[in-house]
């Protein structure tokens, strides 16, 4: 969610509309038996066991501290439900 | 000389033979900020020379009882202010982050921290890394050390200034589209991005997951390689960090001789400007006498590079970037009673224009009715344009272009004009796009602005890449040419 000027939109527009317009090219392409390139190295995802990797309350704090708002251990937001 | 006009390699031989201290090098250099930085600008955040000092004298301390530190302990050096620094500001050089103290080191800074060198401070760029002037920076602009009136390029403008200026003896950037390289070229330093994967990308904010990389900025090709020789190497909290790591100072000084280079001419046409172009042939002559073979040779999918950077990058930068909504870390706009208007407002103030335009891009093309036209579309042609590269690099060892079509522009000049913006930047994606290793060296100047050739090799093949570059440096005769500063501007 992102609030943008009138002048902001007709800016955007502009330079998206171009970019757009610029993948047009890809139509002088033969894509339908090409792999994607996701990674360039095709690689697999790396996996570890879901275990925290530190207890340590100072570690704890210090990213807590980063912050806007907190309290107690948890991050303050405003009201999410009525 | 002065011993901030020293490179890296030759202020720390200095050390090890005990001819000065870390402390007096760090003095040195904070000399020249004080006489330079007020012009230039390049830092957001420079450390109080107390602390920087203290540093120094520890390394010195060190040295003195003989303990074995890496070649470039007590070297003074910057970091490009999207790399995590625990308890010093990391800006990104934006409103987002202006407050922002990581609680850990960026793996790169770890590194060099380990190395024994000296951090002076957090180097501008543009606002999360886009853009190529560093004008969108939300502190300031940095200005270029051959003429004040002129931008260093970007997006790591700050890093590249700084090393030009002589205000530190390296500096790391980083490169998602050009970001390292491009800036090194407008500013006559060494820029390189590594092979995607050979430098952890832990503690970098990311921009584009898939194309970033850290690198470094120096003023020579062996303090290059120096710099690389400890930044490189797997680290298991990047996934995509490679196992691979070679010792690249080992290649400097080997034998050039039929090593075979090729010259795309889809670089060499439209937009490229001419006394831009000769400067580059002479370069490629230059290579010839080096023993090398020099042809020309086609990329064909050359022209589909653009579009599928932008679709690949905005359509990256917009899952990415979801993670500031004013919650966990860096900025929260205080209006808004609900948990959805604290997001709005905290986004809509905390980004910058271009920032707000790529998370735009970046959601359209993902929209599941655009997504097979677009984002998978782009991620087809990707594939394409690596099928180009690695057709060639069956026959060449290393491919050679300018690593932009012009000398560094006018403050301001580059304005909002997409059409001039993405013809300006379109020699460096490739490598980002394919994964492929590029450096950025000086080989000539344009009416006093310097001109960068940039080499791309095989997929870590850094090594044998700079050691052409060690060897056509020094052909080329450019190395050692310094800025003089003045605030008349010139050009």
């Amino acid at each position: 969610m992102l609030d943008l000027t009138e002048e902001e939109k007709t800016l955007y527009r502009e330079q998206i509309d171009l970019i757009l317009e610029y993948s047009r090219l890809f139509e002088e392409l033969e894509l339908e038996d090409v792999e994607p390139t996701i990674n360039v190295w095709q690689l697999k995802n790396v996996l570890r066991e879901d275990r925290a990797v530190s207890s340590d309350s100072a570690f704890l704090h210090n990213v807590l501290q980063e912050a806007p708002d907190q309290e107690e251990g948890y991050f303050l937001v405003p009201l999410i439900i009525d | 000389m002065k011993l901030y006009e020293m490179t890296a390699c030759e202020a720390a031989a200095a050390l090890r033979k005990k001819e000065v201290t870390s402390q007096e090098l760090t003095e040195s250099v904070l000399e020249r900020i004080s006489g330079v930085e007020g012009i230039i600008k390049g830092f957001i955040t420079i450390l109080e020379s107390e602390k920087i000092l203290q540093e120094a004298k520890k390394i010195d301390k060190l040295l003195a009882e003989g303990k074995k530190l890496s070649p470039l302990a007590g070297i003074p050096m910057a970091l490009k202010d999207n790399i995590c620094t625990q308890g010093i500001p990391t800006t990104y050089a934006s409103k987002m982050l202006e407050n922002y103290r990581p609680s850990y080191d960026a793996h790169v800074t770890e590194k060099l921290k380990e190395a024994g060198t000296v951090l002076m401070g957090k180097a501008n760029m543009d606002e999360f890394a886009m853009g190529s002037s560093t004008e969108r920076s939300f502190f300031h602009p940095t200005r270029n050390p051959w003429d004040i009136s002129r931008v260093p390029g970007g997006s790591s403008g700050g890093s590249a200034a700084l090393v030009a200026a002589d205000e530190i003896f390296f500096s790391l950037g980083s490169d998602t589209g050009g970001s390292v390289r491009q800036p090194a070229s407008m500013c006559g330093v060494v820029g390189l991005k590594p092979t995607y994967g050979l430098v952890s990308r832990y503690g970098l904010a990311a921009l584009a997951p898939s194309l970033d990389q850290v690198g470094p900025l120096s003023k020579d090709v062996r303090d290059c390689a120096m710099v690389l020789d400890i930044i490189a190497g797997h680290d298991p909290r990047d996934s995509t960090s490679a196992k691979s790591k070679d010792n690249y100072v080992d290649y400097l000084g080997r034998e050039v001789k039929g090593f075979k280079i090729g010259f795309p001419k889809e670089f060499f046409g439209e937009g490229l400007e001419e006394p831009v172009k000769k400067v580059i042939m002479e370069a490629l002559a230059k290579s010839e006498q080096l023993g090398a073979e020099v042809d020309e040779i086609s990329l064909p999918k050359t022209p589909y590079v653009l579009p599928c950077y932008h679709l690949v990058v905005s359509a990256e930068i917009s899952s990415a970037l979801a993670r500031y909504d004013g919650v966990r870390y860096g900025f929260r706009a205080r209006e808004g009673d609900t948990l959805s208007e604290l997001y709005r407002q905290t986004r809509s103030r905390g980004f910058g224009s271009e920032v707000k335009k790529r998370i735009i891009l970046g959601t359209h093309v993902l929209r599941t009715e655009h997504y097979d036209d677009y984002y998978w579309k782009a991620l087809k042609v990707r594939t394409l344009i690596k099928q180009d590269f690695e057709k060639v690099f069956r026959d060449y060892d290393l491919i050679a272009t300018p690593t932009s079509p012009t000398t560094a522009f006018k403050l301001g000049a580059k304005n909002d004009d997409p059409q001039t913006v993405h013809s300006r930047d379109n020699y460096t994606r490739a490598a980002n796009l394919t994964g492929i290793p590029a450096i950025s060296i000086p080989c000539g100047f344009v009416e006093g602005l310097p001109v960068g050739l940039q080499i791309m090799g095989r997929p870590f093949e850094e090594g044998r890449m700079l050691q052409f570059c060690y060897a056509l440096e020094d052909m080329l005769g450019v190395k050692g040419y310094k800025p003089e500063i003045s605030v008349e501007g010139g050009h």
